[in-house]
């Protein structure tokens, strides 16, 4: 499956490790719902380092579309916790 | 996924897919998402260089908060010499506000650094996915009837898509990151100039709601470490004079 590391790009990661992606997402997601800021780092560190771990790169050429979006590397507790529902330069 | 993953896929999503409604005719999409594109890029680019120019003048901010804690510390030792202990604490309590305000601003600064770098790569990954989107065009449009050529560029519009949405969504962070810090700088002028200190005679005898302000901020045990401090420089140094030796400007 493909997966983009939002502000990164995209890498290409073996099937099966969706399901562990997804599970720690739940779990990061129940972190900032819980107001666990310590947990909710380590889990999302261990999403961008199964990302990595067992990720290749895509090349830049490469017009697909991601599975999944993950959000920022340097996201921000408070941007956790809140959406992301800027408009940014593409208007709606 | 219900998750973070899931949200930011959700919006990205969204944008994309409100990017590619707008070619409603199945026959112009290829030309008209290209041109498309072509002006996104536009914006792009236009928003890396404002982020650019908003982190220099932050950096001119910090340039300018080094200046002033300087200017301070020389105060407050002009104070102290003359015996005016409630000046120089005044004083060094402005520099300690001013102080942790320029380390918050440099690690933002930094925090900037590193996004305007991620930036400008995204923005040539964006660049190169709009050219391969370009012979991808050219190659659909002579090999397959309109019909099929929608199907085709469908996915490669969308990765295009999402590319550009993720480099907006990258700028916007940016520019909201610059907001944040242009208006604390702001806000610590506004102090500065408030209780504006340019003549030591100006703070005079009572408080004002500024100096209280700062003396909660700032006052404690750093304060009071500095004053003992330098009343033994002064005190060691003997008379009145040494101690403007280290500021630039004199009063």
């Amino acid at each position: 499956m493909i997966v983009r590391i939002s502000g990164e790009g995209q890498f290409k990661i073996p099937d099966q490790d969706g399901e562990r992606l997804n599970e720690l997402d739940n779990r990061a997601v129940s972190a900032v719902e819980q107001g666990d800021e310590a947990g909710f780092r380590e889990l999302f560190h261990q999403m961008l380092e199964l990302i990595s771990a067992d990720g290749n790169a895509l090349p830049d050429d490469e017009l697909v579309e991601s599975d999944v979006i993950v959000p920022p590397r340097d996201i921000s507790f408070e941007e956790a916790k809140g959406e992301f529902t800027g408009e940014g330069l593409i208007p709606d | 996924m219900p998750g973070l993953a899931g949200r930011m896929s959700t919006v990205i999503k969204s944008k994309i897919s409100r990017l590619l409604d707008r070619a409603e005719d199945p026959g112009e999409t290829l030309d008209y998402g290209y041109q498309k594109q072509v002006e996104l890029l536009q914006n792009v680019k236009k928003g890396v260089a404002d982020v650019v120019t908003s982190k220099k003048r932050l950096q001119m901010q910090t340039q300018k908060y080094e200046q002033q804690i300087v200017k301070l510390d020389t105060q407050a030792r002009q104070a102290l010499s003359q015996g005016r202990e409630d000046l120089a604490r005044a004083a060094l309590e402005r520099k300690a506000v001013i102080q942790g305000e320029l380390q918050s601003l440099d690690t933002q600064v930094k925090e900037l650094e590193a996004q305007q770098q991620a930036l400008t790569e995204n923005e040539k990954k964006l660049r190169t996915k709009v050219e391969a989107f370009r012979t991808k065009k050219e190659v659909i449009k002579a090999q397959y009837s309109a019909a099929e050529a929608q199907v085709q560029i469908s996915e490669a519009a969308h990765g295009v898509g999402e590319q550009m949405a993720d480099v907006g969504l990258a700028i916007q962070r940016a520019e909201d990151k610059t907001e944040q810090m242009k208006a604390r700088a702001g806000a610590v002028e506004e102090l500065e100039a408030a209780g504006t200190f340019e003549d030591l005679t100006a703070l005079g005898e009572g408080q004002d709601d500024i100096d209280r302000e700062l003396a909660q901020l700032g006052a404690g045990a750093q304060v009071d470490d500095e004053l003992a401090k330098m009343k033994a420089e002064i005190g060691s140094g003997g008379g009145d004079a040494p101690a403007l030796g280290e500021g630039k400007e004199g009063a």
